[in-house]
């Protein structure tokens, strides 16, 4: 029982995000309607901001959706994880793939028996997707109505959403070391190529620094 | 198509594969430690790279406004543990404030 619980309240706090990303996508210039595409269909925030992101600084859509893709690549693992327990096929593990995310795998690992697991892992995946698209359409409809995003920030929205997204991640000094590097990388290919590409070239940064353990 | 749209069903199908593959490929392909490390570093790199470019680039240049001021308030929120929304909301009027007074 208080799975189910924990699963709504966790959904619907990580739900709210859905705001910031809808108001950060329509003021990247994606319509409303775009913006709320990209949540059903893509559900999962960090390759939502990121390719929003990559557009509204200028970006190609190949570059927008490489690191889109790149930030999705965990969502594969959890896949990896989470299959021996869901046991589902077909149309199930179609829909139990959409709903592989952070928050459903995160719960489902973090119960000790296998039901557990799985109710946790199916609410927390269809709350959170009900919540985070709610918000998405009243964060892009709110945004939509402003003519200047600067002036209410919502062009510091998105870093700041950034910042809030790698916080949990960087656990020890390898990973700290990484941030400061990629960030300076980035920023000092940024004059030099196109829009975008200095995002993803960070990637060789990670098969670098996480080669050797 | 629009590249918006271009990038709205692209990163969606991308996001859905890696999704599906999980789901479908012997646990044993994704065991092996190296791997285990690189995919939990990959969105370090890249989200550092995401608070790089967003808060102090414009186009290709390297710059330093009113955004400074939002993601540094964030940094500070998340710091002192403060929700999410709380944080990246509240970076947002921070910014606001000081592009509308410079």
């Amino acid at each position: 029982m208080s799975v189910k619980r924990d699963s709504l309240s966790l959904s619907f706090a990580v739900g709210v995000y859905g705001a910031a990303f809808g108001a950060a996508s329509v003021a990247a210039h994606f319509t409303v309607l775009q913006t709320c595409a990209i949540s059903l269909l893509t559900f999962s925030g960090a390759s939502q901001f990121a390719a929003v992101g990559v557009i509204g600084s200028g970006g190609g859509a190949f570059s927008a959706i490489a690191t889109g893709a790149l930030l999705g690549t965990r969502n594969g693992l959890y896949g990896v994880r989470m299959a021996p327990l869901l046991k589902v096929r077909g149309l199930k593990r179609i829909l139990a793939a959409q709903l592989t995310i952070d928050e459903s795998t995160g719960v489902a690992l973090a119960q000790d028996n296998e039901k557990d697991s799985r109710t946790g892992f199916w609410w927390t995946g269809f709350g959170v997707f009900i919540f985070w698209n709610i918000f998405t359409l009243i964060g892009a409809l709110s945004a939509g109505l402003l003519k200047d995003p600067a002036a209410y920030g919502l062009d510091a929205l998105v870093p700041a959403a950034f910042v809030g997204l790698v916080w949990p991640r960087l656990k020890g000094k390898k990973s700290y070391f990484l941030a400061a590097i990629a960030f300076i990388f980035a920023l000092s290919l940024a004059p030099f190529v196109p829009a975008g590409i200095p995002i993803i070239a960070t990637s060789i940064l990670a098969v670098i620094v996480g080669w050797r353990a | 198509m629009s590249i918006y749209w271009i990038t709205a069903l692209g990163t969606s199908a991308a996001a859905f594969i890696f999704k599906y593959l999980g789901h479908s490929v012997p646990e044993s392909w994704l065991a092996h430690p190296r791997m285990q490390r690189i995919n939990l570093l990959i969105p370090v790199a890249l989200l550092s790279a995401l608070v790089a470019i967003q808060a102090f680039t414009d186009k290709t240049k390297i710059v330093v406004d009113h955004r400074m001021a939002g993601v540094g308030f964030a940094v500070a929120a998340f710091m002192a543990k403060l929700p999410f929304p709380v944080a990246v909301f509240g970076a947002a009027i921070v910014s606001a404030i000081v592009y509308r007074v410079s």
